[in-house]
């Protein structure tokens, strides 16, 4: 019997969202950032991305997804 | 060649971090009316270094992907910053995000105290200087004048500063050209870059002539009316504080005295009051 994981509410870049995602890096796929060049922070903390895949998902985590914009 | 070009020779002997950089003109990369404006701009200084950061990315807005591709067209060295971060620990961790999307080692650390002055926290700037050293960064510390704070950024292994000439985007130019000449003074040997509030060449050519070793300026450029021109006026004021600097300022003094040889002046043997009409006497 499969196991069906019921979805969590998580925070990423400031809005509340429901997810399947187990860890980070099926959320990324999940929202279609796959491909692009982002970095990311799970509850002020940096994630490597080749860490994303261990970083399991808990309800009310704060998900930081970022990339690269003009600066001063 | 133009005087506006930036001679290669004016740049020699400066190093970041061992990198030695071909321009003393940092430009960033924000504000301006278009990309290609931007892009403009930068080409038109020939500056070697463009300041970017990070911000939230939007599900398929791809805003990231296209700005990397343009930095990448130009050929710069990117220097990514901590903007908006207020607290060490924020910084830390955008440092790091930073760190693999840009993929380089290089931070200007911005760890800001208020909002109204944007003028940097510096006991959270030198805790975060401190972690991201030890993390292998090379942190340039966006920070002002103090030189006790100074004195523990260079402790806690930084090998630039980047003092404020005034607030982030007030273009007010050198606030306090005393602290900043004591600044120079107290480290001959550190890279010094004069970053915010710089408002007009002038105030680069000020800052350059007192021997800072470069300017990080964004709005003055951005802001103006032709922002491709002023990038290259500010281009010019830097090269020519730089050639100024190193060609020897000549000594201020309080009394007049003329430049005009004194021998052969005419009537010089006269006695001004044989020489003057006797109304100019006021008698």
């Amino acid at each position: 019997m499969l196991a069906v994981k019921s979805p969590i509410r998580v925070t990423v870049n400031g809005s509340d969202i429901e997810t399947s995602a187990s860890d980070l890096a099926a959320l990324i796929v999940d929202m279609d950032f796959a491909g692009e060049r982002v970095a990311t922070a799970v509850n002020g903390e940096f994630v490597r991305k080749d860490a994303r895949a261990s970083l399991r998902l808990a309800p009310g985590d704060r998900i930081e997804i970022l990339s690269a914009r003009q600066g001063g | 060649m133009t005087v506006i070009d930036t001679p290669s020779s004016l740049a020699s002997g400066l190093t970041f971090y061992g990198q030695p950089v071909s321009s003393r003109m940092l430009l960033g990369t924000a504000l301006y009316p278009s990309p290609q404006v931007m892009a403009d701009a930068v080409e038109a200084s020939n500056c070697g270094i463009v300041t970017v950061s990070l911000r939230r990315e939007a599900a398929r807005g791809r805003m990231g992907e296209r700005f990397l591709d343009l930095i990448k067209r130009l050929g710069v060295l990117v220097l990514p910053n901590t903007a908006g971060c207020r607290t060490a620990r924020d910084a830390v961790t955008t440092a790091m995000m930073a760190r693999e999307l840009f993929g380089t080692d290089w931070i200007k650390l911005e760890v800001i105290a208020n909002d109204d002055t944007l003028q940097p926290d510096l006991f959270g700037l030198v805790e975060a200087a401190t972690i991201l050293n030890a993390e292998g960064f090379k942190v340039f510390p966006y920070t002002t004048e103090d030189l006790g704070a100074a004195d523990r950024l260079v402790a806690a292994g930084c090998k630039v500063l980047m003092p404020w000439g005034a607030p982030i985007g007030t273009g007010r130019g050198l606030a306090n050209p005393y602290a900043l000449k004591t600044m120079r003074n107290y480290f001959p040997d550190i890279p010094l870059v004069v970053d915010a509030g710089i408002g007009a060449p002038s105030h680069a050519a000020q800052a350059m002539e007192m021997g800072f070793d470069a300017i990080l300026l964004n709005t003055a450029v951005a802001k103006a009316a032709d922002p491709v021109r002023m990038a290259r006026a500010f281009a010019g004021a830097i090269a020519s504080g730089r050639e100024a600097y190193e060609a020897g300022l000549m000594e201020m003094r309080d009394m007049a005295a003329p430049s005009t040889p004194v021998a052969g002046t005419p009537f010089f043997d006269l006695e001004p009051s044989a020489a003057r009409p006797r109304q100019a006497r006021g008698k």
